[in-house]
């Protein structure tokens, strides 16, 4: 396999992911019926919560892979690690974004320390720290196993996150907003959410692979330089 | 994880055996394939340029690393299957390791306790007599010179009487004051059986206490034999050869 | 190649045969005992810890407008973003210590488990950042006229508890901070996402003491930090040695 030929098979891939969000899209404009007290912005839910179930994905896959590499010492485990990582980072920000897009015109705020943003913020510090770590950390295997560490332990700490907000707010009853309730969905609106959580989905296996690959052609490069520091 | 009392240390085999010793670090094979062995009362003098893979061999002999293939036993007992098996090696090195903020009588003291030696304070007070430091050992350690750090350092290595002496480059920094101090300190461990690795650029220094030497290049010992059957003038020679033609 | 030759016996090697070797707790108290002592002997990072405490406290003071908020009500909560930052003053030192000389090597190649290195640098940090706790609090009582009598006991548990959490995770990220390039700015970084569970059940618990609430109210909050105690402390040791290079 060349070179040029993984690059336009991966190409290929991508294209598909972004029809596919396309299309998701598609059908979330013109073919999904408006919610009935929001309007129109409602519809930034669907960019929402499936990128915030893909963000959470993602940080799974950190940390089992990360669980996986100090068990195996397999450095394809950190690359795995890596990649979901820079993934989910963008899926993080994502609903970091939407949430206040959404938030204004619905709650009247652009923030509010609802249980689930809280969380995903503490997500995207996660993530930022890791990164951040690696970007530290010029030897390989050092750089791998510090990650795992973080990795884990951030996994550890997501429910402490969750208890603690969750406590807080129960506590601290927040200035009543109007806050939508869940949408009990119809079949049309739940085929959708469905429909853009697989396409959001296919993306981030698709761009996982994607900087796996480069995480790959990296490592590749920098043996064949004979340092150990190919990366940053 | 074994205790004291359970690793048996069997004074019938070589105080080293290094067997088919590897380590890689990322793509890079540091130690390629070591064999060899130090008996008690033996001197290795372990020569070679810069990036050899000397330290890296070091360091998997004091524990510090493991290796990626290979077999690595001091005393008979394989140097990972417990911390106790790490009690039979003193390492000195060529940074002094010490804390600079302790006097030289605590830094030693605290390496004795670590190692469960009987009475510490006393065999620290002991270890830094025959070091000749033992006049400034209530002097925290960075006032001193770095000769004097460097014996200090030594002491803490032998407080324990270790079968295994690991030492690394541990002639740099040091005046012939010094350097004096140090070769007696370490004929004076092998002669009483102790086994010796020693690291250094210095062919002279290095000669003057082996038994046997080394030349190490590339992850492996490209020259190996006894002290008796060298030729000092001709080794030098070869050595030179060996050293720049890496460079 | 095997080198075959076997040396000459040894009649003796010396005296000092190590004849017990001590176990996990011990070996992390010598070594918790000998950071302690340099810490003592040099007290810099002490006395910065505190001065900053008491900086942070006053600046604080001056920050916040008095009549909208009473003093009771901001204490809490200055205090443990405080307790928070001083104690990350202190961490950093905390494995500076041994890179200086290279001592790491020497404690990595004695016969010490690495756990116990871990939970002895652990418990020097914990003495060390409730040292500082202990000036702070009393400086927090003067500063804002908060009326601590009363409630200090359960005060000093909740601050002790705090600072095992705020060290257990501390202490095991300076180890790895310290062998970066970006050691000052990583430690804050990677230390304060996992300060959240603590300082909110702290600061929430001390709250509900000083404004002399029903204990049960706590109750929920230390429930909290006892889990996330328990939880940090053994994952914190386990993973350490991870952070090694062997």
């Amino acid at each position: 396999m060349t070179d040029r030929t993984a690059r336009a098979r991966t190409d290929w891939w991508l294209v598909a992911a972004a029809l596919a969000v396309v299309a998701a899209y598609a059908r979330v404009i013109w073919f999904t019926p408006a919610e009935a007290t929001q309007g129109l912005v409602q519809k930034i839910y669907y960019l929402h919560l499936p990128a915030a179930l893909n963000a959470y994905i993602a940080f799974a896959v950190v940390a089992v892979t990360s669980v996986v590499y100090l068990w195996l010492k397999d450095p394809r485990a950190d690359r795995l690690a890596e990649s979901s990582a820079e993934v989910g980072l963008l899926f993080t920000t994502v609903v970091l974004t939407t949430g206040p897009i959404w938030g204004k015109p619905v709650w009247g705020t652009w923030w509010t320390w609802d249980a689930r943003l809280t969380l995903t913020l503490f997500l995207w510090f996660i993530y930022a720290g890791y990164l951040v770590l690696r970007g530290a950390v010029t030897e390989p295997g050092m750089r791998a196993r510090y990650s795992a560490v973080l990795g884990i332990l951030g996994a550890l700490l997501i429910p402490f996150i969750h208890m603690s907000v969750y406590l807080f707010r129960t506590l601290h009853p927040m200035p009543i907003v109007l806050k939508p309730d869940r949408p009990s969905l119809p079949p049309e609106m739940l085929q959708t959410l469905m429909l853009s959580f697989a396409a959001f989905f296919f993306t981030y296996v698709v761009l996982t692979r994607a900087r796996f690959g480069l995480a790959v052609e990296r490592a590749k490069l920098a043996m064949r330089e004979g340092s150990s520091d190919g990366e940053r | 994880m074994p205790g004291a009392a359970e690793i048996v240390i069997d004074a019938n085999r070589p105080v080293v055996e290094a067997e088919g010793l590897v380590r890689v670090f990322g793509g890079r094979r540091a130690v390629d394939g070591v064999d060899f062995t130090i008996g008690a009362g033996e001197c290795l003098a372990l020569f070679g340029p810069n990036g050899a893979g000397k330290t890296t061999l070091l360091r998997l002999l004091a524990g510090l690393l493991a290796p990626s293939e290979g077999i690595c036993r001091v005393g008979g007992v394989r140097l990972r299957e417990g911390a106790a098996a790490r009690a039979q090696v003193g390492l000195v090195s060529h940074t002094s390791m010490l804390y600079g903020a302790l006097t030289a009588h605590e830094n030693v003291e605290f390496a004795a306790r670590l190692y469960g030696v009987r009475d510490p304070s006393d065999a620290a007070r002991r270890a830094l007599a025959e070091m000749r430091v033992a006049d400034r050992a209530n002097a925290p350690v960075r006032a001193l010179s770095r000769g004097l750090q460097q014996r200090v350092s030594i002491a803490r290595a032998i407080v324990h009487a270790p079968r295994l002496l690991l030492c690394d480059e541990p002639y740099t920094g040091l005046d012939e004051s010094g350097s004096a101090a140090l070769t007696a300190a370490l004929a004076d461990r092998r002669d009483r059986g102790a086994a010796l690795l020693l690291v250094t650029h210095n062919l002279g220094e290095g000669l003057a206490l082996a038994s046997h030497a080394a030349v190490m290049r590339r992850g492996r010992f490209v020259r190996h034999e006894a002290r008796a059957t060298l030729d000092v003038a001709a080794y030098a020679t070869e050595y030179r050869e060996l050293a720049t033609a890496d460079a | 190649m095997r080198d075959a030759i076997i040396g000459p016996r040894a009649a003796s090697v010396s005296a000092n045969e190590p004849t017990n070797l001590p176990g996990v707790l011990h070996a992390a108290w010598l070594i918790a005992r000998k950071d302690l002592a340099i810490e003592f002997r040099t007290r810099t990072a002490f006395f910065s810890s505190i001065v900053f405490a008491l900086l942070g406290l006053t600046i604080f003071y001056f920050a916040w407008d008095p009549t909208a908020v009473a003093a009771i009500d901001i204490a809490p909560g200055v205090l443990w973003v405080i307790f928070t930052f001083s104690g990350l003053l202190g961490l950093q030192r905390s494995f500076g210590v041994e890179q200086a000389d290279g001592a790491m090597d020497a404690l990595l190649a004695a016969p010490v488990d690495r756990e116990a290195i871990y939970l002895g640098k652990a418990l020097a940090n914990v003495l060390f950042v409730a040292g500082v706790q202990a000036i702070a609090l009393p400086a927090l009582a003067l500063f804002y006229s908060v009326p601590l009598g009363g409630v200090w006991l359960p005060l000093a548990g909740i601050a002790l508890l705090a600072a095992v959490g705020i060290v257990a995770v501390g202490t095991l990220f300076s180890a790895m901070a310290v062998n970066t390039r970006l050691a000052e700015l990583l430690l804050p970084m990677l230390s304060l996402p996992f300060f959240l569970p603590i300082v909110t059940a702290a600061a929430q618990t001390t709250a509900r003491l000083v404004a002399g609430r029903p204990a049960a109210e706590a109750w929920p909050w230390l429930r909290i930090l006892l889990g996330f105690d328990l939880v940090f402390v053994v994952a914190c040791a386990v993973a350490f040695p991870y952070t090694l290079d062997e």
